[in-house]
């Protein structure tokens, strides 16, 4: 039953990041049709957004002791990080909680960033194929990549989650299971909260406020909200632009599970678009829904009691819920008629 | 009338001469009546082909083999400080190239993808006219470029790739491996793991579902299982799998107290981090600490998990503390001119380019069987690793293994792993049947 658990909390937060992406794609496929496969390459640049906060706190002078010297001869060089000469203890701590921080840059960094793709971009294949608009936004993607991988380097860079949050969580007690037998690392769960908390300011902002309401009557009918004299462009514009931030969000905040590299992006697309095919085209409700369901159905796949009865399902399980869901519902859990279909 | 009618004796007569006719410029012009073999080198220049991952995962690893490679031409070529062929055994090459001729190299990209590579170094051979393919950073690749130098009559020497079958069941003649293998790593972990965590202990492995992942696999059970171990389960996860939480959370409760990640680069990086993460590393099972074993560490990667490498155990071909006055020779080199010190991929290439040198210049040739030859059964120290042999039955090097530790308190982000033991070659060598193939016969090409 503790085994079961952990796989439980272990889907909960693979699917908050699954949630978190597939709602975005959502949201723009939504509002303005568009297949988005450079979508993962948001959430890496997310991820970059934490790595570049971290970087620039890190930052440190050089001095060079001439009394010790490197292996190779040279004199040795003694780093210490600035933001610990200048503010002492708050610098340390700032350092310690680059990641939290990172949020920070990365909302208004990913809001820029989508606004720019899309007003550079993708605006000029809003009424191409999708078969062209998934050319040009797989293109995008690996050029973003290449960048990253141009100024990062290709390895893995370790973002440690802050000290306070580093350890486990006995998760057990709390639901009535003996001390010890369920405990979970406490960063995995903040990250499910957070994921929830975002998924549900998404939600609200769209229920609850006119430009939310605006966006959705647009999803709806995107001609006759034009016709009513409302500029559904530009607020579309924006909604790509919140979308881009919701995906960088999720991947700034994914760097003490996952060290970003630049490749990260691409794990997470193709199993996104899966999420959303499986929850339903244009439902951001299915996204959310499916991006859990198939977190957790993978983390359950991954048992040794489920393995050894049929090997390698952990590779295929998410395939093979797709399929059979697309064979029953062909919309997917929730889709909406209509979506997709002509 | 005159009969035109054709005997069947006549049409063979005539079929036989004109065959002869058609083949007799090609004979006399091809390489093979020409040269003698593959890509002989003609005028003042030999030219080597440097196959290394310039993209994908493996990239930055492939960037300090090109290092390595560049830094062993120079000295071949006499110039800059020498590096290790001034701690070298073997005294042939003198500093003007290979039998006279300088060295010129070509590059190629094998993307850590076996039908790429096997393109790159197809390019180099046939366009470039490369006389010897070496590098890359993976077994698969390795064996697959193996083959293809086999089949073009060129000499292949490998890079860094330690899957058993490189030079067990996937071994060719025009082959050879300075890098050690998973049966050795197994042989050097195993009884420094039995000193540190003791013979009663319950392994769990994560495996990378490839050809090394399966080695590695084998050798550390059967070399932990000789000590007493126990084994509680072998899982095997897809290669870039990316998050490995859910192949660790079955660990918590498993009643295993060791976890042998056999893996490798961005995965040894994540499934290391996460399996940290869940307090694996501070965990107690069975009254006793948890403890996690990475068998194949690099350096490189080892930066990429940061501190969560330390006190993690594991083996390594060569490390840049090494204290020999090969290594100290040959870190100064590399770190003078790069301003940083060599990975053990950037050793293993350097010495596999320093050896392919020596061993045709005491042959006098370039053509494979030659060479191979020269390098079959030879035996040298300087290179870093002490005494050193070039096994003829399997064209292994056989030397020094390493067994290091992640380090607790590193003064430099490249000081991220200290040895704990050099495990002596006797105790890692093995009877070269153990692992199977044959080598066949040398292949001249042409």
């Amino acid at each position: 039953m503790d085994a079961i658990a952990l796989q439980v909390l272990n889907g909960l937060d693979k699917g908050g990041a699954y949630a978190l992406i597939a709602l975005g794609l959502t949201i723009i496929f939504g509002t303005l049709g568009v297949v988005n496969f450079a979508h993962g390459a948001l959430f890496m640049l997310g991820a970059f957004c934490a790595v570049s906060v971290k970087a620039l706190l890190s930052l440190e002078a050089v001095t060079l002791d001439p009394n010790k010297l490197t292996a190779w001869g040279t004199p040795m060089e003694i780093r210490v990080p600035y933001v610990e000469t200048w503010f002492g203890e708050f610098g340390a701590t700032l350092l310690n909680y680059s990641v939290p921080v990172s949020i920070l840059v990365a909302i208004p960094m990913m809001l820029i960033l989508g606004i720019a793709m899309e007003r550079g971009l993708i605006r000029f294949f809003y009424k191409r194929p999708h078969a062209e608009q998934i050319l040009v936004t797989f293109g995008l993607a690996i050029v973003l990549q290449e960048i990253i991988k141009g100024i990062f380097g290709a390895n893995p860079i370790p973002q440690p989650a802050p000290e306070v949050a580093k350890g486990m969580i006995d998760f057990g007690i709390l639901v009535g299971f003996d001390a010890g037998n369920v405990v979970y690392p406490a960063w995995r769960l903040i990250y499910f909260l957070f994921s929830v908390a975002i998924i549900g300011a998404v939600f609200s902002f769209l229920r609850f406020t006119s430009f939310g309401m605006v966006v959705r009557a647009g999803m709806a009918d995107r001609e006759t909200v034009g016709l009513l004299g409302i500029d559904i462009d530009r607020r579309f514009t924006i909604v790509f632009g919140i979308a881009a931030v919701v995906a960088g969000l999720a991947g700034a905040m994914y760097t003490p599970i996952l060290s970003p590299d630049y490749h990260m992006g691409m794990d997470f697309l193709v199993l996104s678009f899966v999420v959303v095919v499986v929850g339903g085209m244009g439902s951001l409700g299915g996204a959310v829904a499916a991006g859990f369901l198939l977190g957790i159905l993978q983390s359950f796949a991954s048992m040794n009691e489920v393995k050894n009865i049929l090997p390698g399902i952990d590779q295929i399980i998410i395939y093979l819920i797709a399929v059979v869901v697309l064979l029953v519902r062909p919309r997917g859990l929730m889709g909406r008629k209509g979506m997709m279909e002509h | 009338m005159k009969d035109m009618r054709i005997s069947r004796r006549g049409l063979l007569q005539g079929t036989a001469l004109l065959g002869a006719g058609l083949a007799t410029p090609t004979i006399f012009s091809s390489k093979a009546w020409a040269a003698g073999y593959t890509n002989e080198p003609k005028g003042g220049t030999v030219t080597l082909g440097f196959n290394v991952p310039q993209t994908g995962a493996y990239a930055d690893e492939g960037a300090d083999e090109l290092r390595a490679y560049q830094l062993a031409v120079d000295h071949i070529n006499g110039e800059g400080d020498g590096g290790m062929l001034n701690t070298f055994s073997s005294k042939a090459l003198g500093g003007n190239g290979i039998n006279g001729k300088k060295v010129v190299f070509v590059t190629g990209d094998t993307q850590t993808k076996s039908d790429a590579a096997r393109a790159s170094a197809k390019r180099m051979i046939e366009k470039d006219g490369a006389i010897m393919i070496t590098g890359g950073s993976s077994s698969g690749v390795a064996i697959a470029v193996q083959g293809l130098c086999q089949d073009a009559g060129v000499i292949f020497m490998a890079g860094l790739t330690h899957s058993n079958d490189t030079t067990g069941k996937d071994k060719r003649a025009n082959g050879f491996r300075h890098f050690f293998n998973t049966e050795m790593s197994g042989a050097a972990l195993g009884p420094v793991l039995k000193n540190a965590f003791g013979s009663d202990r319950t392994a769990y492995h994560l495996t990378a579902d490839y050809t090394w992942g399966w080695s590695q696999e084998g050798s550390i059970k059967k070399y932990t299982e000789q000590l007493g171990w126990q084994t509680k389960a072998a899982v095997r996860t897809p290669l870039g799998a990316g998050d490995f939480s859910q192949y660790i959370t079955p660990v918590l409760n498993s009643g295993a107290d060791v976890l042998v990640l056999n893996h490798y680069g961005r995965d040894m990086v994540n499934s290391l981090s996460q399996a940290v993460q869940f307090g694996l590393r501070d965990k107690q099972v069975n009254g006793k600490d948890f403890a996690i074993v990475v068998p194949l560490y690099s350096r490189l990667m080892a930066q990429g998990a940061g501190e969560n490498v330390k006190g993690i155990f594991g083996s390594t071909n060569w490390h840049w503390s090494l204290q020999d006055e090969g290594s100290k020779a040959f870190v100064k080199s590399f770190g003078q001119k790069y301003g940083f010190p060599p990975s053990q991929a950037a050793h293993t290439t350097y010495c596999q380019a320093l050896l392919y040198a020596d061993a045709c210049q005491r042959a006098g040739t370039f053509m494979p069987s030659g060479v191979g030859a020269a390098l079959e059964g030879f035996k040298f120290d300087g290179l870093g690793n002490g005494p050193t042999e070039y096994r003829a039955e399997d064209h292994q090097c056989f030397k020094d293994v390493l067994v290091v530790k992640g380090k607790e308190n590193p003064s430099s982000k490249f000081d991220v792993l200290e040895v704990v033991e050099v495990t002596p070659r006797a105790q890692v060598e093995y009877p070269a049947s153990l692992l199977g193939g044959e080598l066949g016969p040398y292949n001249n090409g042409a």
